[in-house]
């Protein structure tokens, strides 16, 4: 599956440290327009340290960053990336709504400009994409850990973006709630939508992903096709060992080499 | 309404509004960010910036903005850049602002303590003329600042990481924010002072929410008990001989004490009303089905 269209997300030789301790030792991850990539690992592996490289909220030590063709630090259309952070439990001090949550997400598009209708049915729109719009006004305290990952998907997906970033979006979350990302996921991908994924296994998004970037201790240990069915790809020297799954008759292969 | 007679009540009036206005409609944001004591610190801060405005005998309103405003963005600073110790540079920042308070308020020729101790806790009768004008000004950039940039400001506090995808300038937002916590200091401290101003910020809002489950009817709410606790706590000190500062903070303690109570019996009606009529609030067991299904033993 050998894509050419332009490179969206591009990190050469990138190191990073975190707190004096190298997390990523000079990693290469390209991402084409139109992809799904998997970026997978075990905890501490340094995915989320990668992605979060690419969103420059953590400095790179060295290497380039490059989103769109233009280098991270000079790059300035945010409205074309879409974000979906690790979903922590901590809320804000204040309560807000559902609503409230997912226009902050179009301020990509109107920045210090008014909001105006347009900006609202698009915050409409995208609640209605993740099955959220009947609680549009509701705290978002009061959203179960799957619903309170739509609304931060919600969020990403208000601004239009041509790029989705999105670190472990089925951690924690329900069985229904999966089912609906998926779904949500693959309309996005059908439209044209580039993703960057972080997951800590394919799951249910399986289907959906072209490509698997496998790290382990901040270095890449393998890069191509996501390990499908049994017997669709051989690698040699791979050892398709899945450490969730043991003793399936019918194992779901990372890739990870023993 | 005889106390609307006095100029000096006018002038308080005028300042107590202000303030009831503009320092809950900041404070929502450190609430927020869960920095709901920065407030406090940026009065101790303000402090030497009144002794300062006594030593070098200029408007100590203005000198504390001034000064309130470095502090603030001093703040600000530690949090971006020394991480780990964090809470110990902003300590030295806090006592060392009240100390040079004291030492700066004593070396000046017309300056005492029990000058220093009417900013500390308010002193509505001795707010000047030129002091209102700095009032209104001062609460003119707080009010344009919390509620024009609302949803920016709104983003920021809730979700850095996130604000900075969407492409907000994160740095200067927060930086906004500490300089308009700061300038919101100033505002109260002339009514409330130096040592309460952080209460007006916090506790209106945390009675807020008691009752709300959106950040605009928190704000709202929360403007209004500000408003109605800094006009009452006034009026009452003309009447009764009690300090303005300290009767407004008890009252907006009060005030959250009566709608925490009366919350209580609110949420429960709201979470039986957000249960979809199929969801029941206990444990079902399902029936049994066909006898043909029973599991033999």
């Amino acid at each position: 599956m050998e894509n050419t269209g332009e490179p969206v997300i591009s990190l050469r030789g990138v190191r990073a440290d975190l707190g004096g301790r190298p997390v990523l030792r000079g990693i290469d991850l390209g991402v084409r327009r139109g992809e799904v990539v998997a970026l997978l690992g075990a905890n501490g592996s340094g995915k989320s340290t990668a992605v979060r490289t690419v969103i420059g909220q953590v400095p790179v030590t060295a290497g380039t960053v490059e989103l769109f063709g233009t280098p991270r630090r000079a790059f300035r259309d945010w409205a074309r990336v879409g974000y979906v952070p690790q979903r922590t439990t901590a809320a804000g001090g204040v309560p807000a709504t559902v609503t409230e949550i997912v226009s902050s997400g179009r301020l990509a598009r109107t920045g210090f400009g008014l909001f105006r209708g347009g900006d609202r049915r698009a915050v409409r729109d995208a609640l209605e994409r993740v099955g959220m719009a009947d609680r549009a006004k509701d705290a978002v305290t009061a959203l179960s850990g799957g619903q309170h990952q739509r609304v931060l998907i919600a969020r990403a997906l208000v601004g239009r973006p041509e790029l989705l970033i999105m670190d472990e979006p089925m951690a924690g979350v329900d069985l229904a709630s999966q089912e609906i990302l998926a779904r949500t996921l693959k309309d996005q991908v059908e439209a044209g939508t580039t993703v960057l994924l972080v997951l800590h296994e394919l799951g249910p998004l399986e289907p959906l992903i072209d490509r698997a970037v496998v790290l382990r201790d901040g270095c890449v240990l393998h890069d191509g096709p996501p390990p499908r069915a049994v017997g669709q790809h051989a690698l040699p020297g791979h050892d398709h060992v899945h450490p969730h799954a043991p003793g399936t008759t019918d194992p779901i292969r990372t890739g990870l080499l023993s | 309404m005889d106390f609307l007679n006095y100029a000096f009540m006018q002038r308080a009036l005028l300042a107590a509004v202000l303030v009831g206005v503009t320092a809950p409609a900041i404070g929502i944001y450190l609430v927020q960010r869960r920095q709901a004591l920065m407030g406090d610190g940026i009065g101790h801060v303000a402090m030497t910036g009144v002794g300062l405005g006594f030593l070098l005998s200029t408007s100590p309103v203005w000198m504390a903005t001034a000064v309130s405003v470095l502090g603030a963005v001093l703040m600000e600073l530690i949090r971006w850049y020394g991480r780990t110790r964090g809470d110990i540079a902003l300590a030295m920042l806090f006592y060392g602002g009240m100390a040079g308070g004291v030492m700066f308020i004593n070396m000046a020729p017309t300056g005492s303590n029990a000058n220093l101790t009417t900013y500390l806790f308010g002193s509505l009768s001795t707010v000047s003329r030129s002091d209102v004008l700095a009032i209104c000004l001062l609460a003119a950039f707080v009010v344009a600042v919390t509620v024009g940039l609302r949803r920016q400001l709104f983003a920021v506090s809730h979700d850095e990481e996130f604000a900075r995808v969407t492409g907000l300038p994160v740095r200067a937002l927060n930086l906004l924010t500490a300089v308009t916590a700061a300038v919101t200091v100033t505002v109260a401290m002339r009514v409330v002072g130096l040592l309460l101003v952080s209460a007006l910020m916090v506790v209106p809002v945390a009675a807020a929410q008691q009752l709300t489950r959106s950040f605009a009817a928190t704000f709202a709410i929360a403007v209004a008990i500000g408003v109605t606790v800094t006009v009452s706590g006034t009026i009452t000190s003309f009447y009764q001989d009690v300090p303005p500062g300290a009767t407004i903070v008890l009252l907006t303690i009060a005030a959250f004490v009566v709608l925490a109570a009366l919350a209580t019996p609110v949420a429960r009606r709201r979470a039986r009303a957000d249960g979809s009529p199929g969801d029941p609030a206990e444990c079902v067991i399902p029936a049994a089905r066909g006898a043909g299904e029973e599991i033999g033993v």
